[in-house]
């Protein structure tokens, strides 16, 4: 039997601000990475670790008898206090009741603070290079991004000037992602108080990414919450991906003053209920037994980190020394080729997978992001790859 | 524990450079300390872990609890250095618990096993029983899983 429908207009019918928001065009790039058949890659941005066997053997515990409901809105209450409890080494002070959410990844927490946060015209500074999921949402909601681009010559730290410059009365929130993805830069203690010196005679939020907290080398991680008036002013976005190698199970956390919290506890609880409840069940578990899995991981980023500095440095792409997170950020510029150029020409010849650094920001240009979540072997493949891929250029 | 100790335990095959790259010290100093890593007796070796069933070659072993005898002012010592002469003979452990010593031991054969037990240890006088467990499967040795080579599930991303 015939119908009659009206065809309808999708583009049209979607929000125009979804529609907007362009896939990324490396996109493609990754798909034929991922695809092809022999590749040594140091592309992805997630720790080779498993998760620690007694997290997942305490997760499949509660599964075996049967804890399975909803946790409350804000996570299990035991969670709470363990992540308060966690957080008194990066002498930060935060209720558990109040202060504290438990939410689906890192990516949920910066969602929450930039959706309850920003009104349609506000402006939201974000600091690059960086991770790229903070634009796209300030943009869904109609805030205005204002990159505030860092150069290696800083060390890709944020300095107080660049800062100040982009401060205007329509300044909201400052997004403020260290240790850094994807340079691998860290904002040490003297750096973090000029940057607070700046912040502390404004109204502007800072949220505070500090998903790679665990993952510094020479020095402890500073929270930019630690320094004196700025816990009030800072909203701090951490999870257990980075630290714990626990990506999968989705599971992150943000702590700020309690009447911001509240606003984002509404959205959470009315998008998505709470945060899967195996997995905080799980995160208890490695806030309370994992402190040695952490130590020997960082020990061993940290031989992978000198080891692939010193390699990128002899093959003539030079490359500051970066204090966090597992990436290196080697400048690609005496190639002459674009990042891109650089990217695509060394996988189809060579078959060695890096990211542009373009991606994840104008200031990005020139220099490739290299994970070294990797092992010491496999990075020895790849360089050597790269070495044959540098003399094929030069000939 | 030492720090050149523990990268040399996953990999004793890093050269000297490599080491003090990932250590962040000095050539010299990495080959000075193996040096006496080596002198003190706390290295005692580097060998290669194998997956022998990937080989062509024969290969059995088995796990061969001994009770024995201990003698009078030697204990144990004895017998278990004599045992440990043996080239069959890979591991002699004293253990604590239902029988003495144990001993990893390989040949081609089961026969090759059968042969040693009955001929060569069940024989000594201070050895009272034997019982022998022939190896079927090895799933991890020496810290290295070999029952599978580990595949890397992950993709690249630009996040």
């Amino acid at each position: 039997m015939a119908v009659n429908s009206q065809p309808l207009d999708y583009e049209r019918l979607l929000s125009r601000r979804v529609q907007e928001i362009k896939p990324s065009g490396i996109r493609k790039f990754f798909d034929i990475a991922n695809e092809m058949e022999d590749v040594v890659a140091l592309g992805v941005g997630e720790p080779d670790f498993k998760t620690p066997w007694v997290v997942r053997d305490a997760a499949i515990q509660t599964l075996e008898r049967g804890r399975t409901s909803y946790s409350a809105n804000a996570g299990l209450a035991r969670l709470r206090e363990e992540i308060c409890r966690y957080l008194e080494k990066y002498a930060l002070s935060y209720d558990p009741r109040s202060e504290t959410i438990v939410t689906v990844g890192g990516s949920e927490g910066i969602d929450l603070a930039i959706r309850a946060l920003v009104e349609p015209g506000d402006e939201v500074l974000i600091v690059e290079p960086c991770f790229v999921a903070y634009a796209p949402i300030v943009e869904l909601i109609g805030g205005k991004v204002v990159p505030i681009p860092t150069r290696a010559a800083d060390q890709f730290r944020l300095t107080p000037q660049a800062l100040r410059e982009k401060i205007t009365p329509r300044t909201k929130l400052l997004v403020f992602p260290y240790p850094n993805n994807p340079t691998g830069a860290i904002m040490r203690r003297e750096h973090l108080e000029e940057i607070a010196d700046v912040l502390r005679d404004t109204g502007v939020i800072v949220l505070s990414d500090e998903i790679y907290s665990e993952l510094t080398y020479n020095r402890r991680h500073v929270s930019i919450a630690s320094l004196p008036g700025m816990k009030e002013r800072t909203i701090l976005i951490n999870g257990f991906s980075k630290s714990f190698s626990m990506t999968g199970w989705r599971l992150g956390y943000a702590c700020g003053p309690a009447p911001i919290i509240r606003q984002m506890l509404k959205i959470h609880q009315f998008a998505i209920m709470c945060a899967p409840t195996t997995s905080q069940y799980a995160a208890i578990e490695a806030l309370r037994r994992c402190e040695e899995n952490i130590h020997t991981m960082v020990e061993e980023y940290d031989r992978r980190r000198r080891y692939i500095v010193d390699g990128f440095n002899r093959l003539g792409l030079s490359c500051f020394e970066p204090e966090g997170a597992f990436y290196i950020f080697p400048s690609i510029q005496s190639t002459g080729l674009t990042s891109d150029e650089f990217c695509e020409r060394l996988l189809y010849s060579k078959r060695v997978a890096v990211v542009p650094g373009g991606a994840f920001g104008a200031s990005g240009e020139g220099f490739i992001r290299v994970s070294y979540s990797y092992s010491i072997r496999h990075i020895t493949e790849a360089l050597r790859r790269i070495e044959a891929f540098l003399e094929d250029l030069h000939a | 524990m030492n720090k050149i100790l523990k990268v040399l335990e996953e990999n004793a095959r890093y050269t000297n450079q490599e080491i003090a790259v990932m250590l962040g010290i000095t050539e010299d100093e990495v080959a000075q300390e193996i040096h006496r890593l080596e002198e003190d007796g706390i290295i005692r070796g580097y060998k290669t872990i194998v997956d022998r069933e990937k080989l062509s070659d024969e290969y059995v072993s088995a796990i061969i609890e001994l009770r024995v005898t201990p003698k009078r002012d030697l204990g144990f010592d004895e017998i278990a250095e004599k045992l440990a002469e043996y080239p069959e003979v890979e591991d002699v452990y004293l253990m604590s618990g239902g029988y003495d010593l144990a001993l990893l031991i390989s040949g081609r054969t089961f026969k090759d096993i059968a042969l040693f037990v009955s001929q060569r240890l069940a024989v000594l006088d201070s050895v009272i029983s034997t019982a022998t467990h022939f190896v079927l499967s090895r799933y991890k040795e020496k810290g290295v899983p070999v029952y599978l080579l580990p595949k890397d599930e992950r993709r690249s991303v630009w996040l």
